[in-house]
């Protein structure tokens, strides 16, 4: 029987074989390779077009960029050590570097503007990353922009002592005042108060508590910022003094009197529907000529009101989205507590609308803060403005690129991370709901 | 004997005004208005008052003064001794074209880069993802001096195309020439032209101009007429009718009959003295600010489309796949027209940040409105208030007309709910 | 209640208002601080350096008014201004006065309302070509590309000169100094015009200067003028004796190396020492010090020395004095006498 099987049978494999690799084409790097760039022959007339235009781009730009001349005194010099070959002169950037980030800011001060920045990111971590630290830190981000106002530009320290005190009057008259009357009416008593502390009351003793207790630093004036430093102020600027405004023109585009949203409306739209330049041009010309004869301050600060009335007709937009976002039952539910229309705002809109517009928070900013740049056309010395102030130089007449691709490169960074940041907070919030 | 005592009359007292519901947003709105009111007035005053103290009274006189100074991109007939008005009319529609060229410009790239994004292929996929994070991260500003440096350094002058054996050549048999002032492209001449017609004794438009429009789009229309009846018919019987030759046929027929009766030829640029005379010139500073604006606004319409796609669920495209539709169809005729609802409102946005960033041309030396009206005009003249006024309202009634017409088409394209 | 704050608050600002217009010497004496507008950046003229401090012929004259008043020539905040701000920003009180490359014409000086002091620079519009162009005179420009700094004087005149000369011509209009001069070596433009001034400095710094010629014609005249307010005749003189001062300073031989000497020991030239403050009271009448004139010059050095640290003939810029000597030298400084 036996032999019956092994003749009709030739052959039975009684053991698994082992598991073969996959074929050497599909694995690893030619696999990858044939399935990510060669996979049909449009893809692969494309890879290789690309392969080459990215080819192309290296071999004429790193030869460029990675010249030794770093630490030349001037363009003539850079000329003479490349003898005619093709190639950066980084010297500029060396030489120039610090007026670049800090603009005219003494340069023994540089620790100033150094420790706001580091602050300001200490401010801001329980906002952007709320779940890691602690919210006792909100204490602080409420009375950093007075630190920073005061470590920037100076002065006794009593001035912004004197202003951050009024919010903190307005604040005890408004608990005070909320007991007893409606909220709209305790927030125009808080808001009274406060314009008699910074009118009428902090005027009297701030030169007497400066003169007894002179605290304070040197004073710089805005004159003196330039550089990302200013690029940076008056981005933050706008964008901490934009919340509040933008938040009211939100509330207010909602609002059920049509005149008040009328004018908010008319607000937004018109900021929105002109070009920022426009309104610069208005800082730089015009403000002067709308306010009360003889007021005069200077540039920075006028630059500073008109991007933060821009960027709080995009602000309001944002906020806006954050609020429509809110499922409606959080209005209901906010009605059926009793609560007022403040109160509601106050303690279960808002708190809600705000964390969802972050994203949107975060890429006004990028916007106002690349907008900056725009600045330089009215005489300003943002890097923009600076890199022409720097060609105007003697030694450095007639270079271009070295400081173009500098300044393109920081702003990249600082844009490209934020920007990060905010699609992380994205997709965060994303799987929330 | 029963008194019948009426309810107490309802008296108005004068804390009715903030706690009766009834009155408090009259109250509101009035103390808002008379804020508002006051703001206003106090502006106005304030200027006046200024305006007075420099002796400088408002007037707009100065837009009928003659201008005095040359622009070299020009849709209109324009020479340095028309008004100021002309001149700022003549940045006007140079605004107006660098914003229509600019806009369709970054839809294709834009369209183009974010569908290539979603590309299998890793290395485009990547290369795009490069070219949308480096442009949306650097400041626009940036990218249109940066353009114009590129063109002018990379590309040969006209000197260079001068000698027995020249740096540089023409191309296209002769007929476009690129140099760093701009492309030199040949341009359509009418040998029996009708000439122009004048509208309004102000600007000329040329009648063969509108001769060829209007016989191209009777074809258009007839070809389009056609193709319904097609349509009809393939409803009616289920076999369509070849039509696409008589659909080209009443579209070129007439139109070559025409361009043949107006006697049309090209006239070819040639390098005559400093420059090349001759052909259209599209000049350096518009291309850069239009190359920069389109691509830097491109990136961000590349994201939004990437997005729009991504938010079409794969159940649509699997879903139309079960129906034997092609992969090609699915996009044009699934996935596209829904993702259109998603992308077009930020899409408006994006058109309007193209052109209110069109302002920024005079970096590179464009003539816009802000490059006339609000830079030489306000230089010469020295009146801020009236130049900074006009350009702003200026732009926002582009920007207006701009959303209300994009808006217009959104609500035809969405989807209406139940 | 709010409005009434408001309103007080106006007024107390409005108050303030009408005290500070009434006299800017007197602002800049209080302040402490002179503010002077000048150009973002111009090689020679202003710019500044690597430590942020402002150097250059028009910075020279801010210091030198500085001088005048407190003796201390860096007693100035140098606000740039473009040329669309700066007249707003003297007008609006921004700056005490402008010392930015301007043109003195009429209708700046009688329509925009200002008072120019005395002519600092004599300069005219010229064209920078390179000599491959092969061309030898303006008059053969027809139908050339030439690159202009717009906002400027310079755009009228070239639009002007090709007029009257019946030639066509392509602007092509530029920001700044340095793309116009960019524009230019790339061959993007085929002449370069501004500034006779501009155009040396902006040829010296090229790689081959020799390559490039100023062409002959000078077609337009520009008076660059510091510049002050309408209306306020006691500063206007100020500024105007400050740079008579210089001027006559570099007339009577008085140097930065010898003024202290001559002003311990008055000599016998009474125009000298009523200058320098040791006879008569000039400075009293304008309000100042009586060695104003002599804090004035010992900042930067008189007139000339000015012109040849910043501009001169020995600086990378390297212009001539030309029209700018003095008169007695054949050129058109000339200052009133100080009596």
């Amino acid at each position: 029987m036996s032999n019956t099987h092994a003749d009709t049978v030739l052959f039975v494999r009684d053991t698994m074989l082992p598991q073969q690799d996959p074929p050497s084409s599909t694995i690893g790097a030619i696999g990858w390779a044939k399935e990510n760039l060669f996979s049909g022959w449009i893809n692969s007339i494309l890879t290789l077009v690309s392969l080459a235009f990215v080819l192309f781009l290296l071999a004429g730009l790193l030869p460029w960029l990675f010249s030794p001349t770093w630490s030349m005194n001037s363009l003539t010099e850079c000329r003479e050590l490349l003898a005619g070959d093709h190639g950066a002169c980084w010297g500029v950037i060396r030489e120039r570097w610090p007026q670049l980030m800090f603009g005219f800011y003494p340069s023994e001060m540089y620790w100033r503007p150094v420790l706001t920045i580091v602050l300001l990111f200490v401010a801001i971590a329980p906002i952007l990353f709320a779940e890691r630290v602690p919210s006792k830190l909100l204490g602080f981000t409420a009375i950093f922009p007075f630190v920073a106002v005061w470590l920037l530009w100076g002065g006794t320290i009593w001035g912004p002592l004197m202003a951050l005190l009024g919010f903190v009057v307005a604040y005890f008259v408004f608990g005070l005042a909320d007991k007893y009357l409606t909220s709209a009416l305790a927030l125009i008593a808080a808001v009274v108060s406060a314009l008699i502390w910074w009118g009428l009351i902090s005027p009297l003793i701030e030169p007497a508590l400066s003169s007894a207790l002179p605290i304070g630093l040197e004073t710089v004036d805005s004159r003196q910022f330039g550089g990302f430093m200013l690029s940076i102020t008056i981005g933050v600027t706008a964008i901490m003094c934009s919340l509040p405004i933008g938040i009211l023109l939100a509330l207010g585009r909602q609002s059920d009197l049509p005149l008040v949203k009328a004018i908010c409306v008319g607000f937004i739209e018109f900021i929105r529907g002109v070009p920022l330049i426009t309104l610069l041009f208005i800082a730089s010309t015009l403000l002067n000529i709308f306010l009360p004869p003889g007021t005069n301050f200077d540039i920075i600060l006028r630059v500073m009101i008109m991007v933060t009335l821009f960027a709080s007709a995009y602000m309001a937009e944002v906020i806006r989205g954050g609020l429509a976002a809110l499922p409606k039952g959080q209005y209901e539910g906010a009605d059926s507590l009793g609560l007022d229309y403040w109160q509601a705002q106050r303690l279960i809109i808002m708190p809600q609308a705000l964390k969802i517009s972050i994203p949107g928070i975060v890429s006004t900013f990028i916007g106002v803060f690349k907008d900056t740049t725009l600045v330089s056309i009215i005489s300003m010395f943002d890097p923009l403005g600076l890199a022409n102030a720097i060609r105007a130089d003697q030694s450095w007449n007639g270079i271009y690129w070295e400081l173009f691709i500098f300044i393109g490169v920081v702003f990249f960074i600082f844009c490209f991370s934020m920007s990060r940041y905010s699609m992380y907070l994205e997709r965060k919030l994303q799987t929330g709901h | 004997m029963t008194t019948s005592i009426d309810p107490p009359a309802a008296s108005f007292k004068l804390s009715m005004l903030i706690y009766d519901t009834r009155y408090r947003s009259i109250t509101f709105q009035t103390i808002a208005l008379i804020a508002f009111l006051i703001f206003i007035g106090w502006l106005f005053n304030n200027t006046a008052q200024n305006l007075a103290d420099l002796g400088k009274e408002p007037s707009f006189g100065f837009m009928t003064e003659q201008a005095g100074y040359d622009i070299n991109q020009r849709l209109i007939d324009y020479n340095s001794q028309s008004t100021h008005l002309r001149a700022a009319f003549v940045g006007l529609l140079n605004t107006l074209l660098i914003a229509v060229l600019g806009c369709i410009t970054a839809t294709i790239v834009g369209v183009l880069v974010g569908v290539l994004r979603l590309s299998g292929n890793w290395l485009i996929a990547r290369l795009m993802t490069v070219y949308v994070e480096m442009f949306r991260n650097v400041p626009v500003l940036m990218w249109i001096v940066l353009c114009m440096a590129i063109l002018i350094e990379s590309l040969p002058s006209p000197r260079d195309f001068r000698g027995e054996t020249p740096e540089a050549s023409m191309m296209l048999f002769d007929s476009v020439a690129i140099t760093n002032r701009g492309v030199y492209i040949p341009e359509p001449l009418f040998s029996r032209g009708l000439g122009d017609v004048s509208v309004g004794g102000v600007f000329g438009i040329s009648l063969d101009l509108i001769a060829v429009l209007i016989v191209l789009g009777a074809g258009l229309y007839g070809a389009a007429k056609i193709r319904k009846r097609a349509d009809v018919i393939q409803n009616a019987t289920g076999v369509r009718p070849r039509t696409w030759h008589t659909r080209l046929a009443v579209v070129f027929v007439p139109l070559i009959i025409l361009l043949v009766a107006l006697g049309f030829h090209l006239g070819y640029p040639a390098l005559k003295g400093f420059n090349f005379q001759g052909g259209t010139h599209m000049r350096n500073s518009l291309i850069a600010l239009w190359l920069a604006l389109s691509l830097y606004t491109a990136a961000f319409i590349a994201e939004i489309v990437r997005a729009g796609i991504l938010a079409i669920s794969g159940g649509q495209t699997e879903a139309a796949a079960a129906l034997g539709i092609r992969p090609g169809r699915i996009m044009s005729l699934v996935v596209l027209p829904q993702a259109l609802r998603v992308i077009i409102p930020p899409l408006i946005s994006q058109y309007l940040n193209l052109t209110k960033n069109s302002s920024l041309a005079i970096a590179v030396g464009y003539m816009d409105i802000t490059g006339t009206l609000m830079g030489i005009t306000l230089n010469q003249t020295g009146r801020e208030l009236e130049t900074v006024l006009m350009g702003m309202l200026v732009y926002l009634a582009i920007s207006l007309s701009i959303s209300s017409v994009m808006n217009w088409y959104n609500s035809r394209v969405k989807l209406v709910e139940r | 209640m709010k409005k009434t704050a408001f309103i007080g608050a106006l007024t107390v600002a409005g108050l303030m208002a009408g005290a500070a217009a009434a006299a800017t010497l007197d602002d800049v004496k209080a302040r402490g601080k002179l503010n002077c507008g000048v150009n973002t950046g111009l090689a020679g003229f202003s710019a500044p350096n690597a430590s942020g401090e402002w150097e250059g012929f028009d910075v020279a004259m801010c210091r030198a008014v500085a001088g005048a008043i407190f003796g201390d020539g860096t007693a100035v905040e140098f606000v740039p201004t473009t040329g669309k701000t700066r007249f707003t920003a003297l007008a609006s009180g921004e700056v005490d006065m402008l010392s930015r490359v301007t043109t003195w014409t009429f209708s700046r000086d009688v329509d925009l309302k200002f008072s120019f002091a005395a002519v600092t620079y004599y300069d005219g519009q010229g064209f920078l070509a390179p000599k491959s162009l092969g061309v030898s005179s303006a008059k053969e420009l027809d139908g050339a590309t030439v690159c202009i700094q717009t906002g400027t004087t310079t755009e009228l005149n070239l639009a002007d000169f090709f007029r009257k000369n019946n030639m066509s011509y392509e602007p092509v209009p530029v920001e700044t100094n340095a793309e116009g001069q960019q524009q230019y070596l790339a061959g993007a433009c085929d002449v370069y015009t501004t500034d006779a001034s501009g155009l040396a400095a902006t040829r010296a710094t090229f790689e081959n200067p020799g390559d490039h010629v100023v062409l002959p014609e000078i077609i337009s005249k520009e008076p660059l003028t510091p510049l002050v307010r309408h209306g306020d005749d006691e500063w206007g003189d100020v500024v105007r004796q400050t740079m008579f001062a210089l001027i006559a300073a570099e007339e009577l031989g008085i140097t930065s190396a010898n003024i202290d000497a001559l002003s311990a020991t008055p000599g016998n030239n009474p125009e000298i020492n009523r200058l320098l403050g040791t006879e008569g009271n000039l400075g009293e009448m304008l309000g100042l010090s009586a060695d104003w004139a002599k804090n004035a010059i010992k900042v930067g050095g008189n007139y000339g020395e000015i012109f040849e640290t910043t501009i001169g003939e020995n600086t990378a810029i390297g212009l001539a004095r030309g029209l700018n000597a003095l008169w007695t030298d054949g050129g058109l400084q000339y200052a009133p006498p100080f009596r």
